[in-house]
């Protein structure tokens, strides 16, 4: 277990070495270090050697892929991009383009993140399977077919207009709770729960036809024909036989969202003001601002793989069969 | 007056191309037919298709393009520039601005504002429209004057819907001639088709009647007519939607297969190419992809001859990024296919015999992998016309100039903070999407249902 978790980490190394290779490209073909050398330094008087002084004192002098100059193995090491890529593998993210330190910026405001994530993420995975379990009950009857039309047109409108019509009932029609802002502690319970409803209300049309698909996939086995041959209820195959088997699929899906709740939601953090990664990601887009957007675009990549990770160890938690080597 | 051919205009073009040679394979095709004609046996499919049809025809209106220049007498000064066919039947909507805010069917502006009279003296009242419902008398109804507006367009429906069930019912009688009428094969649902027609084409055409008339969905912030922006949408979603899958699908099926029946270091390299572009979370990697091509842009603005041209390239450059962050889920499903498919008795068969690979990956896997890719064609629309909202408020999406739903969201979320609400914006952003994204979803269902063997129901 312990050696696969190991070389499964080594794997890892060349796709984040490749996510790197990607962001750095796509920022060093708008940003060439003159141009970050002038926005630092300011529009006047910026003379070749001053610009050239920025770049050695801030390590952007050496040339991007390949240096012809240095000897052996420093051919590549003596680069740009194996000195920044060390950087970010160091989770050193160094600073914005406003001068702030972007790893504390964003350990700051990852908790808010998962403020709103992990509440949403939780309750939503509990309504759609129970939802999902109670369809199936009723399966093939014409509650089932309503249900799962409605859930077509739960699916088919758009994030924002849940927001934007969650935002305008509940605020500003009854002043149930405030439109926007955050607090820490307690206090901010009252922020959060508007933007938590709706992100479980937006996700139950996906989620309850996901989960109803497995649940059904496991109901047409043989051996549910066996449980009911021998008189089993409803009810006791359903939760003694068909979630405890259907929890294999469901486990694929969701382990792998678990580490990503860090990074938040775009569009929620932004309609609710709350100072999360996702608003920060957000702004950075706005602002141009790259440095930022290659942090979080690692951070985003390598919490994936830490996801798929997790879901390889899950599966040999709740099945037997699978064996890790 | 020249045509004027953008980029994605070519595009569509070539798209409407591809879905023709499409349908024409299909009929050539024994088994292909039968299961289409199992597809749209559903009810819920017919009125679908019908509707996503009706979409793409306002797409296609919305992709012919045409200058039009000073030199005719009657073209006044404000009509220069790039306009589509749809533009052009909709001028009258272009050339009827209001100054401000005005509600759907309204008379007076939404707000009040502050006015001076002959006397010198400032009251505050609502402004009368230029042109909203400007016909009226004194003190009419404006509700008996829509219905009484509502005669002409249900004849001229009628009569549409009477010359189609005519065309169709003379070629249908020539096929029963032909093979004798069949009654053990299931129909068609050809009714839930016209009736589904019906409804569309006469709103349509009761809206087109009134806008001549009314702002039939009321105006936006600068007094643009909202019925006018909805209508252009439709090209940018229904576009955004189709042409990202075009981009998609060459990338998908070559890379998929290859990995699947070359295996070896070009699976390595492909997996490893996926893998690194999966674990990119994708609206940042579509966020930093249109933020370098936005630098792009500005840094060479002498590209483009005009807005529209720029605003296309945009909406091009967009689709690429689309099509080049979305093909990794296909191209894995196509690849453990394919892997599949090779390991089959007539496939090694046909290697025994000594075909080329190339050959056997035409008439062997990829007959066997169209399922598939249909199926994820069809699933992916939806998810693109709501991606495009979402980009575009995130602010990397299409072009601001550019009509989209997107947009107009992202302007109706202040619209709904003002005091009293100007909801209609939202409104009329919400059904257009609704109607072409739920019928997406629906249709895809079907397919899905029909195409997909392990599917269970």
């Amino acid at each position: 277990m312990f050696a696969y978790i190991i070389r499964r980490v080594l794997f890892a190394l060349p796709i984040l070495i490749g996510v790197n290779f990607i962001t750095f490209a796509l920022f060093f073909m708008v940003n060439t270090p003159e141009d970050m050398a002038r926005a630092q330094l300011g529009a006047k008087q910026t003379t070749p050697a001053m610009i050239q002084s920025w770049k050695i004192d801030h390590g952007y002098d050496k040339p991007l892929f390949f240096n012809s100059e240095s000897p052996g193995l420093a051919k590549v090491q003596e680069t740009l991009f194996v000195q920044e890529s060390m950087k970010l593998f160091a989770f050193d993210f160094g600073q914005s383009d406003s001068g702030r330190q972007i790893t504390a910026d964003i350990y700051e405001r990852m908790w808010p993140s998962l403020a709103i994530a992990l509440p949403t993420f939780i309750i939503g995975l509990v309504t759609n399977i129970a939802l999902a379990l109670l369809i199936v009950l009723f399966r093939g009857s014409a509650l089932d077919t309503a249900t799962m039309m409605v859930a077509v047109a739960i699916m088919s409108i758009s994030g924002l207009f849940y927001i934007i019509a969650g935002q305008v009932l509940f605020s500003k029609v009854w002043h149930w709770v405030p439109i926007s802002g955050y607090t820490e502690g307690w206090e901010g319970f009252k922020f959060l729960i508007l933007p938590i409803f709706i992100g479980v209300f937006s996700g139950i049309g996906a989620g309850m036809r996901w989960y109803r698909s497995i649940f059904l996939e496991e109901m047409n086995k043989d051996y549910i024909r066996t449980a009911r041959a021998k008189g089993l209820s409803d009810l006791k195959v359903l939760f003694g036989h068909v979630l405890q088997n259907g929890m294999l699929p469901i486990l694929t899906g969701v382990v792998v969202v678990i580490p990503t709740l860090f990074m938040g939601s775009l569009i929620m953090e932004s309609f609710f003001g709350i100072p999360g990664l996702g608003s920060y990601t957000l702004d950075a887009i706005n602002a141009q601002d790259f440095g930022i957007v290659k942090a979080i675009v690692f951070l985003g990549s390598v919490l994936y793989i830490i996801g798929l990770i997790l879901t390889d160890i899950s599966y040999t938690l709740f099945d037997p069969r699978v064996k890790l080597s | 007056m020249s045509f004027v051919w953008l980029w994605t205009d070519l595009m569509v073009w070539s798209l409407l191309f591809v879905i023709l040679a499409g349908i024409r394979s299909i009929k050539n095709s024994e088994q292909a037919r039968k299961q289409w004609r199992s597809i749209f046996e559903s009810r819920v499919a017919m009125a679908s298709m019908v509707i996503l049809t009706f979409y793409f025809v306002f797409a296609l209106l919305g992709s012919v393009h045409v200058q039009l220049t000073s030199n005719g007498e009657n073209t006044s000064e404000k009509r220069q520039g790039v306009y589509s066919v749809l533009d052009l039947s909709l001028m009258h909507l272009i050339e009827q601005t209001e100054r401000t805010y005005s509600a759907p069917f309204a008379t007076h502006e939404y707000s009040t504002s502050l006015n001076f009279d002959e006397n010198g003296q400032v009251s505050q009242s609502y402004l009368v429209l230029k042109h909203g419902g400007q016909h009226l008398m004194d003190g009419a109804s404006i509700w008996l004057d829509v219905l009484g507006k509502t005669g002409l367009p249900l004849l001229l429906t009628l009569g549409i819907m009477a010359l189609l069930l005519m065309v169709h019912a003379y070629f249908r009688f020539k096929i029963y001639e032909f093979r004798g009428i069949n009654d053990k094969a299931k129909k068609l649902p050809w009714k839930t088709a016209y009736i589904s027609l019906f409804s569309l084409l006469f709103l349509f055409i009761w809206f087109y009647y009134l806008s001549h008339f009314y702002h039939v969905l009321g105006t936006d912030k600068v007094g643009q007519d909202v019925l006018l922006q909805s209508i252009k949408s439709i090209r940018t979603g229904v576009l955004i939607g189709l042409l990202t899958t075009l981009v998609m699908l060459p990338l998908a099926l070559i890379l998929g297969i290859s990995a699947g029946y070359f295996k070896g270091w070009v699976d390595d390299v492909i997996q490893y190419l996926y893998t690194t572009l999966n674990s990119i979370p994708g609206v940042l990697l579509i966020a930093a992809a249109v933020l370098v091509m936005q630098v792009i842009i500005t840094n060479n603005s002498d590209w483009f001859g005009s807005t529209e041209e720029r605003a296309d390239l945009r909406l091009l450059f967009l689709i690429f990024i689309l099509g080049l962050t979305s093909w990794t889920g296909l191209c894995r499903l196509l690849r453990a296919e394919t892997l599949k498919i090779s390991q089959v008795e007539y496939v090694s068969a046909a290697k025994a015999f000594g075909l080329g690979p190339f050959k056997i990956i035409k008439n062997h896997i990829l007959p066997n992998l169209m399922h598939l890719v249909l199926i994820a064609l069809v699933l992916d629309f939806s998810g693109l016309v709501l991606a495009e909202a979402v980009l575009s408020y995130v602010g990397v999406g299409v072009d601001p100039t550019t009509a989209s739903w997107g947009n107009m969201i992202n302007q109706a979320r202040l619209e709904m903070a003002r005091e009293p609400m100007v909801w209609w914006s939202l409104f009329s952003a919400f059904v257009f999407m609704f109607t072409l994204v739920l019928a997406a979803n629906l249709f895809s269902d079907r397919v899905q249902m029909v195409l997909d063997p392990r599917r269970v129901n």
